[in-house]
């Protein structure tokens, strides 16, 4: 085998990790504030298809960046109110949430099907710049793929080194002595929907409008319940989903390199390796305290209001 | 005058009379949101909630319709329920559900050539045992105290459907179609009723729903599950084997899901493809949420689900709406309930 097919599939394993990393990151921003979106499925295709269809209105694929990172925090929005406000049950509300994204996106995304849009530039990698052009073509990557890693460095920086980010994960761990040091669980909750259904919307934006450049029906395909694994196999920390990111897209790479050189081994089955291997690092750590979850993690804060 | 007027403000006081008013205007509210929508979207609402309403209450064959679409949700519903009474949080009915009819698959296709009798009850047998299986890996490791239920119950559902997948291009997938198995032969259906589609399924689901009701509410099983549910602490001190009945329910609430996927398969498609579900465990844990692990109650919002999906059927051929759409219906049902609104009173319920 040569080099060029590996390449070929190491380039294709970043596109599809940069939109599940910042997926990924996104959750564990709402985990960290104490609430697991069940709904991420339904947030990532309502972004997407908007994001998709404002760049092929407005041959803008910025524009439709923006607009999928506003979608994605306005979906996350709608969680927010049953679940802060109305105290309802955060998976159920997830779920629901879900339903709703199947059916928006498909409402959006129908004029849209089948259609061809720019994609955002694809700038090429720096230091590649002598290669064949063959190879180039493998080292073009778009800025938001540039700018996932600096991305989650900034999210770790967010929640470990700034007051809010501080007050985030007190919300997360117990709102109500979060409450008696003068900060306000609810609308903490909301800000960290907000931001995580940002970032959520930007890995949409990645998948639709970057990555696969056209719109079809339930195109995110289980992703948003692949980051909600990845959250946990990261142990809610954003340096961690890094490698989370990296041993689901590598998987996903291992499984085409595999094919290429004509080994048959299912996809199916290579497909529930990262699923199974969060499976074995949650019983690996399972019972100490320095690895577990957040505390409030999945609970209906009652508040004093 | 006086009187009328005092007996309809007690009827009105009334708290049953408050509840179903309550539930209408619930209704109500989620129509006009998704009729807002569809204006939106340059359709006529009325035309819409015509064709859901005719394709689905409006004739004898639209109803059993929605009664076959709701059999699978029973089951799932009540595998959430189960698990639920003893403080357990089950969101795995849909691996559970896929596993379940992996196993009635493998005994339907290897066993093809006994009786109906025999054939039936070893498929649903099996269907549970899978079901069961699937569900223990979350209940043990909850048992003792390792890992959260919730946690790997949700991982092992993204599992299932790729072992299913897998098991069928591997193995089972029939001659001519890679992507589903053999139809199975007519030993290996549920026998259907009244030239419809509904099958005995229904009569297992509800049954099973009764048991439920009856075990929790007069036995000994159910006031220990009870008590497990409401404080593990104590139900621990009193004597009750509190891990035994952790892992126990939880397998039950796993062969339930299992039978579940038995009868959707068997009953239903009488074949195996790697999508039957259509998400029909995460819906029958919505159910489950929506009537409080009630038995009653999830045969109730068992059939307002029903209806609102095989409505949608029909808005895709008449209005040329994707099918998925009807969703956003389901998704406005599901918030207004979860939002609990009290129209009567200021404070929530």
């Amino acid at each position: 085998m040569t080099l060029l097919p590996i390449l070929g599939v190491l380039s294709s394993a970043i596109f599809s990790g940069t939109s599940l990393l910042y997926t990924t990151l996104g959750e564990v921003i709402d985990e960290r504030a104490g609430i697991v979106n069940l709904g991420l499925e339904g947030v990532l295709l309502v972004s997407a298809s908007s994001g998709f269809a404002v760049t092929y209105l407005s041959g803008n694929p910025y524009l439709g960046v923006l607009v999928s990172v506003l979608a994605g925090g306005l979906m996350n929005m709608i969680l927010g109110y049953f679940i802060i406000n109305r105290k309802s049950n955060q998976l159920a509300s997830g779920l629901a949430l879900m339903f709703f994204g199947f059916g928006l996106s498909a409402l959006i995304g129908k004029p849209f099907v089948g259609q061809k849009i720019h994609s955002l530039t694809r700038y090429l990698f720096p230091g590649t710049k002598d290669l064949p052009l063959l190879y180039t073509s493998m080292f073009k990557f778009d800025i938001l793929i540039f700018l996932v890693i600096p991305m989650a460095v900034f999210i770790w920086w967010l929640l470990y080194r700034t007051r809010w980010g501080l007050g985030l994960r007190a919300v997360g761990e117990n709102a109500d002595t979060a409450y008696a040091s003068g900060r306000n669980p609810h609308m903490i909750r909301y800000q960290a929907l907000f931001v995580g259904g940002m970032l959520v919307g930007l890995g949409a934006a990645h998948l639709s409008i970057a990555y696969t450049m056209n719109w079809t029906e339930n195109m995110t395909a289980g992703r948003g319940f692949i980051a909600v694994a990845l959250v946990i196999f990261s142990k809610w920390h954003p340096l961690r989903a890094i490698v989370g990111a990296l041993v689901f897209s590598g998987a996903v790479a291992f499984q085409l390199l595999l094919q290429s050189s004509g080994v048959q081994v299912s996809s199916y089955l290579l497909d529930t390796i990262p699923y199974i291997l969060t499976l074995i690092v949650l019983i690996a750590w399972g019972g100490n305290r320095r690895h577990s979850a957040p505390a409030m993690l999945g609970r209906v804060y009652q508040g004093s209001e | 005058m006086t009187k009328l007027n005092e007996t309809i403000a007690r009827l009105f006081s009334q708290k049953t009379f408050q509840t179903v008013i309550r539930y209408l205007l619930m209704i109500l509210f989620a129509l006009l949101m998704f009729g807002l929508i569809l204006l939106i979207s340059g359709k006529d609402p009325l035309a819409c909630y015509k064709d859901i309403f005719s394709s689905t209450l409006g004739s004898a064959y639209g109803f059993s319709e929605v009664i076959v679409s709701m059999i699978p949700m029973l089951l799932t519903a009540l595998a959430v329920a189960l698990p639920f009474k003893v403080g357990l949080i089950n969101i795995g009915g849909e691996g559970q559900l896929f596993i379940g009819a992996a196993f009635a698959t493998f005994g339907a296709l290897t066993f093809s050539y006994l009786p109906i009798w025999l054939l039936l009850p070893i498929m649903a047998l099996l269907g549970m045992l899978g079901g069961a299986l699937w569900a223990f890996i979350p209940g043990y490791l909850k048992s003792i105290g390792l890992v959260n239920e919730t946690i790997t119950s949700l991982l092992l559902n993204s599992v299932a459907p790729k072992i299913v997948g897998f098991l069928i291009l591997g193995f089972w997938h029939s001659p001519r179609d890679t992507v589903k198995t053999p139809n199975f032969v007519d030993a290996a259906r549920l026998p259907t009723f009244f030239r419809t589609r509904i099958h005995l399924g229904l009569l297992i689901g509800l049954v099973l729903l009764v048991i439920f009701w009856y075990v929790m509410k007069y036995t000994r099983w159910g006031l220990e599950m009870r008590a497990i549910g409401s404080n593990p602490q104590a139900a621990k001190r009193n004597g009750i084997p509190l891990a035994r009945y952790l892992v126990i329910v939880m397998c039950l609430g796993g062969a339930v899901a299992g039978l579940g996927g038995m009868v959707q398969v068997s009953g239903f498609y009488g074949t195996l493809f790697p999508n039957f579900s259509m998400s029909l465990g995460y819906m029958g844990f919505m159910i489950c949420w929506l009537a409080g692990g009630d038995a009653l109650g999830i045969v109730l919002m068992a059939f307002v689900v029903s209806v609102i999906y095989s409505g949608g059927n029909l808005l895709q051929l008449t209005q040329g709406l994707p099918y998925a759409v009807i969703n956003i219906l389901l998704a406005f049902t599901l918030f207004i309930v979860l939002a609990r609104p009290n129209f009567f009173k200021g404070k929530r319920t």
